[in-house]
């Protein structure tokens, strides 16, 4: 039976101070899917995310990525599997220079110095950033920074893409470059995201999420038509 | 407001560019120490230092006024050498008016020999991050076995400088953009009192900023397989070649201060 890229049962996430930003959520994305996460600010979405490689620990409920479930003895694997990439690039990019960065997760995955430099060639190839390698990251534009961003992740290998709003900040160029890049990438993907009008165009299905839950799960179509429910939470039809 | 510090490398390609950078770095790590130990008030030791470190800008084709302007820096802290002309004893020259504070000649000489090293030393670092990139340096250290913490450090400094003194400037701008004056004309009350109470706000908010950026740094990270130990890729071999240049440039100042 093929396993789901990503399985959530009940998760529920406290933060330390006890209030609650995630209740109860159960969600299953399928190998290939690509899933908008939308909702208020607040809701609860980019910590969910953080828990889909450990970063953040449930609660209650349990997580499984790829079949395995997430925990402290699969974090290596879970880590390689899963690529995250955080809102602001300058958080992402935290290396002098483009290589460096594209580097550093292949690095710390212990691969040999050579692949290393292979990974790093086509993951900046995939996002047509070759040539970039020995820029310096203060000097890009911001829609650079954010391919690169991405580049970061995609030379781990990754499988399953999580993107923490990839179009915020970005002029319309350098947002329709980015749709256009994600919607050539094979990789499973859940976009959290505002920009309604890239979930329209790009993602088939759409997961909202409200003050910890999951309010409304299905096709993007549907929801999007549903104008009703869009206002009652804080969302606008693209 | 900007903070340029990668303006402090002149690009070029003269030959003390294309030198190892850790070559360069032991060769400046030496030759400061050379200059350090030029006896006190060996005045022709220093002259020719000077002359062999301007040799060595006029040589690498780098503007050499912003070198040396930058180089004043250094001015304000061998400053903190200045006690030295009242407390060495020695041939009274002046006495300070109205004290009993007198400066002796060997005081003098050995006050103007610290600043005057301390001047030539600063121009050779000056020199070594004129002609290398920051990120060469970063390897080059790494390679020369600097504690891979403290190398993290420096490189986290490297790139987010630009960062923050960009967050710092949008502050100032915010700040700026509703400090004005009443429409009567009258002047604001205690102006400084509030300018000081405002900068202090502002450092205090970058320091959050900072700090909570760090965290978001430290999740990408760990997102990206760290584990706790900053791992680099390996460094080219080092050519003889390399290795014979800097020696040289190394001795020319070694047999200055052993002349001296």
């Amino acid at each position: 039976m093929p396993h789901h890229a990503i399985e959530i049962f009940n998760l529920t996430y406290d933060y330390p101070d006890g209030r609650r930003a995630v209740n109860d959520v159960t969600l299953s994305v399928a190998p290939g899917e690509k899933v908008a996460l939308v909702g208020p600010n607040g809701a609860g979405k980019s910590t969910l995310m953080l828990h889909l490689n450990g970063i953040l620990n449930p609660t209650h409920g349990e997580i499984v990525v790829g079949g395995m479930e997430v925990n402290d003895r699969n974090l290596g694997k879970i880590r390689a599997m899963v690529g995250l990439v955080f809102q602001d690039p300058d958080d992402q990019l935290f290396s002098p220079t483009v290589f460096d960065d594209v580097a550093f997760g292949p690095l710390h995955m212990g691969y040999e110095e050579e692949q290393v430099y292979q990974l790093v060639e086509s993951a900046l190839n995939s996002v047509d950033m070759s040539g970039y390698s020995d820029r310096l990251s203060h000097h890009l534009s911001m829609g650079e920074k954010k391919r690169i961003a991405i580049a970061t992740v995609l030379s781990m290998d990754t499988m399953l893409l999580v993107l923490d709003e990839p179009s915020a900040g970005l002029d319309p160029r350098a947002r329709r470059c980015l749709i256009d890049l994600m919607r050539e990438m094979p990789q499973t993907m859940l976009v959290a995201t505002h920009d309604m009008r890239l979930v329209q165009e790009l993602i088939p299905r759409t997961v909202i999420m409200d003050e910890g839950m999951i309010v409304a799960d299905g096709d993007t179509v549907d929801l999007l038509a549903n104008e009703e429910l869009l206002h009652a939470h804080g969302l606008e039809r693209p | 407001m900007h903070i340029h510090l990668f303006d402090q490398f002149q690009s070029g390609s003269s030959f003390l560019h294309r030198l190892d950078a850790r070559v360069k770095i032991v060769v400046g790590l030496v030759t400061i120490l050379a200059v350090t130990l030029t006896p006190t008030a060996a005045y022709p030791a220093f002259v020719l230092h000077g002359c062999w470190i301007m040799f060595l800008m006029i040589a690498a084709r780098i503007q050499v006024r912003p070198v040396l302007k930058r180089s004043l820096i250094a001015l304000p802290f061998a400053l903190a050498a200045i006690t030295l002309i009242f407390t060495v004893p020695g041939e009274v020259i002046w006495n300070l008016p109205l004290t009993h504070w007198a400066i002796s000649q060997e005081g003098l000489a050995r006050f103007l020999s610290v600043v005057v090293r301390s001047w030539l030393s600063v121009l050779i670092a000056i020199l070594l991050s004129t002609t290398t990139q920051p990120t060469d340096l970063l390897w080059a250290f790494h390679a020369l076995k600097m504690p891979s913490m403290l190398l993290g450090i420096i490189s986290f400094m490297i790139r987010y400088v630009f960062v923050l003194s960009d967050e710092g400037t949008r502050m100032h701008r915010a700040r700026e953009s509703r400090s004005a004056s009443p429409m009567d004309g009258k002047k604001p009350k205690s102006l400084l009192l509030w300018r000081f109470k405002v900068t202090g706000w502002m450092v205090g908010q970058l320091f959050l900023r900072s700090y909570s950026r760090s965290d978001r740094v430290y999740q990408a990270m760990a997102s990206r397989g760290y584990r706790g130990e900053l791992r680099r890729l390996g460094t080219p071999k080092l050519e003889t070649r390399n290795l014979i240049l800097g020696a040289a440039v190394v001795l020319v100042a070694v047999i200055i201060s052993w002349s001296a």
